[in-house]
């Protein structure tokens, strides 16, 4: 066996059942005794020479697309029980799959409550009227010309993470759990440039933002919110924004519940009241343990989710892995996220993989020897407004478990000896 | 004055000008008028602003219903394979589990017009006349046993509707300021 060129440096464990200290990633300090499952250090075979290192490989493409070995990498489809309303449904985005803040653009997830639209965009239009001084129209070669603001920030359905209301857990994977989470960047022109040219009345206080789908999506905006971070987003990830995340303008309210962040953006009406529409009464409002219902409930508040290891992501074995999620609030930015193993017992700061930013998801990272031995994997986020995600117990204390929406609750993940994960409730 | 203090003035003056036009944001919006504004402002609020003119009766909206609702919605609005409009009157009690409906849980009758007119039916959206509309509304509403068989639904008596659950809603507690 070969020595090793530094000595390892023994890395004290942080909490109970194996979760070590994350300076291991931060300082990029050996473990002591920590061995990855698997390697038993053993020589490898020799090195074949490839059939591909030996020819030419394929020829450029227009559009580059993932690599034929990644096929499984795509987003999960639920699709109505009726046929005859296809197009009302979600396509989840994969996180267990992915890592880093960033969503690809064609991984995005999806909701719609009418199908994607296919949109020329030389015959868009964004009218804004109401109680504005001289009502506007837009060309997308009009929004265009605008100067451009960018920003990283993620979308998150309303709904995502709703199937954890459910009383008894649900043998669902990531993705069908919490897979209503993406991020990209996002480029635009701010919408307080094109409110200002509109000249806002002052009744004003909401706008109502509306698709051109055939569902005419809409939902009322406060005006606070329109003219503080909102951006009318053309492209997404460098390219124009795509026809399923609302090609060729979307609206884009950071921190928002996603369903407010209108897609084929139509039409903004500014009004003294909110227009009350569909989606902000029938849906998308939360019910409480008694009769009532929270209505207007816009920022998505502070949630993280491991998604390594995650259900359908099996341990080879006991040793040394990296828990890897993601974590994100609607109102601000990460300050910190807590591991465990035990189910809650205790707990040890994760490494936080930069950027952070606001309204954005935070990749986290801690390290973890595995005994083999039962575990139950959870994280806990806190923003900087000192938001501490809740328990699943607190959360259903506070405002029951009949609310669907804006679920944020800890995930649990329960490790059994064959290294199987799944959800359950700790 | 000197000519040479006039130029200097002079020149001044220009550099403000070009300062301030500098400093003046772009405009690419376009002026629109109301009226060419109007095939897309169908958004009806709570007061019932934005209804059409137009008038629909229950016995006029169960005919639209059993045409272009039905196949999706179930007989007299009952649901399946979508959603249930009709119903779930007291589900919203503690304990119990909620179905949301129309009469149980929609706390303004004008977003169903609002809804209607926009989104349904769904496979051919925004092809119902105002007329229907409102009759089918009416009809909608029947069956939720919130209007009369004999009641007439236009602008002025949408708007008057009380829906049950009027009262069941409340802010969330922790809204940004």
């Amino acid at each position: 066996m070969s020595e090793r060129r530094t000595s390892p440096v023994p890395v004290e464990p942080a909490a109970g059942n194996g979760i070590l200290n994350r300076r291991i990633f931060l300082e990029g300090a050996l473990i002591a005794g920590a061995t990855g499952a698997g390697f038993t250090g053993a020589a490898a075979e020799p090195l074949p020479v490839q059939p591909w290192m030996k020819a030419p490989g394929a020829d450029f493409a227009a559009y580059g697309q993932p690599s034929q070995f990644e096929s499984k990498v795509v987003r999960a489809l639920a699709r109505p029980a009726n046929p005859a309303t296809q197009g009302i449904g979600t396509a989840r985005t994969p996180l267990h799959l992915l890592d880093g803040m960033l969503t690809p653009s064609g991984l995005h997830f999806e909701r719609s409550h009418s199908g994607i639209p296919n949109i020329d965009p030389d015959q868009h239009r964004l009218v804004i009227h109401g109680l504005v001084k001289q009502p506007l129209v837009f060309t997308l070669e009009a929004l265009s010309r605008y100067p451009m603001t960018s920003r990283i920030a993620f979308v998150e359905c309303a709904g995502n993470s709703g199937a954890l209301n459910a009383p008894q857990p649900q043998a669902l994977n990531v993705p069908a759990i919490h897979g209503l989470l993406s991020c990209s960047e996002w480029t635009g022109v701010k919408l307080s440039t094109l409110l200002d040219e509109a000249g806002v009345d002052p009744s004003a206080r909401w706008m109502l933002a509306e698709g051109a789908d055939g569902a005419g999506m809409s939902r009322s905006v406060p005006l606070a919110k329109a003219m503080d971070d909102a951006l009318i987003c053309i492209y997404q990830n460098g390219e124009h924004v795509r026809p399923s995340n609302g090609y060729p303008v979307r609206l884009l309210l950071p921190g928002f519940e996603g369903n407010m962040n209108v897609k084929w953006l139509r039409r903004l009406k500014l009004t003294a009241g909110p227009t009350m529409t569909k989606d902000e009464t029938s849906k998308y409002t939360i019910l409480l343990k008694d009769e009532k219902a929270w209505q207007f409930v816009f920022p998505l508040e502070v949630k993280s989710v491991i998604t390594k290891p995650s259900p359908g992501l099996t341990l080879k074995g006991p040793g040394f892995y990296e828990i890897s999620g993601l974590a994100w609030s609607g109102n601000g930015s990460i300050r910190q996220v807590e591991v465990s193993a035990d189910g809650g017992q205790s707990w040890a700061p994760a490494a936080l993989s930069g950027p952070i930013l606001p309204k954005a998801p935070v990749r986290f990272r801690a390290p973890w020897q595995w005994n083999g031995g039962p575990a139950v994997l959870q994280s806990r986020a806190t923003d900087d407004t000192g938001m501490v995600q809740p328990s699943r117990a607190a959360f259903a204390a506070e405002r029951g478990l009949r609310g669907q929406y804006h679920y944020n609750a800890i995930q649990s993940w329960r490790i059994d000896e064959k290294g199987e994960a799944v959800n359950v409730y700790a | 004055m000197s000519m040479h203090k006039h130029l200097l003035i002079g020149a001044a003056i220009v550099a403000l000008t070009a300062t301030a036009s500098a400093q003046t944001p772009p405009k690419f919006g376009q002026p629109i008028a109301p009226a060419d504004i109007a095939p897309w402002d169908i958004s009806v609020g709570p007061d019932g602003a934005g209804l059409p003119p137009g008038r629909g009766t229950v016995a006029q909206g169960e005919a639209v219903y059993a045409a272009k609702c039905q196949a999706c919605h179930g007989e007299k609005g009952a649901g399946r394979p979508n959603d249930a409009l009709v119903g779930g009157k007291g589900t919203l009690e503690a304990g119990k589990a909620p179905v949301k409906t129309v009469g149980s849980y929609w706390p303004y009758a004008t977003t169903l017009f609002d809804y209607i007119r926009r989104a349904m039916p769904f496979t051919d959206s925004k092809s119902l006349t105002d007329d229907e509309v409102y009759a089918v509304s009416a009809y909608i509403l029947n069956l939720n046993e919130i209007i009369g068989k004999d009641d007439v639904l236009d602008a002025q008596s949408l708007p008057k509707i009380r829906m049950p659950n009027r009262d069941g809603f409340i802010p969330f507690p922790r809204s940004p300021k």
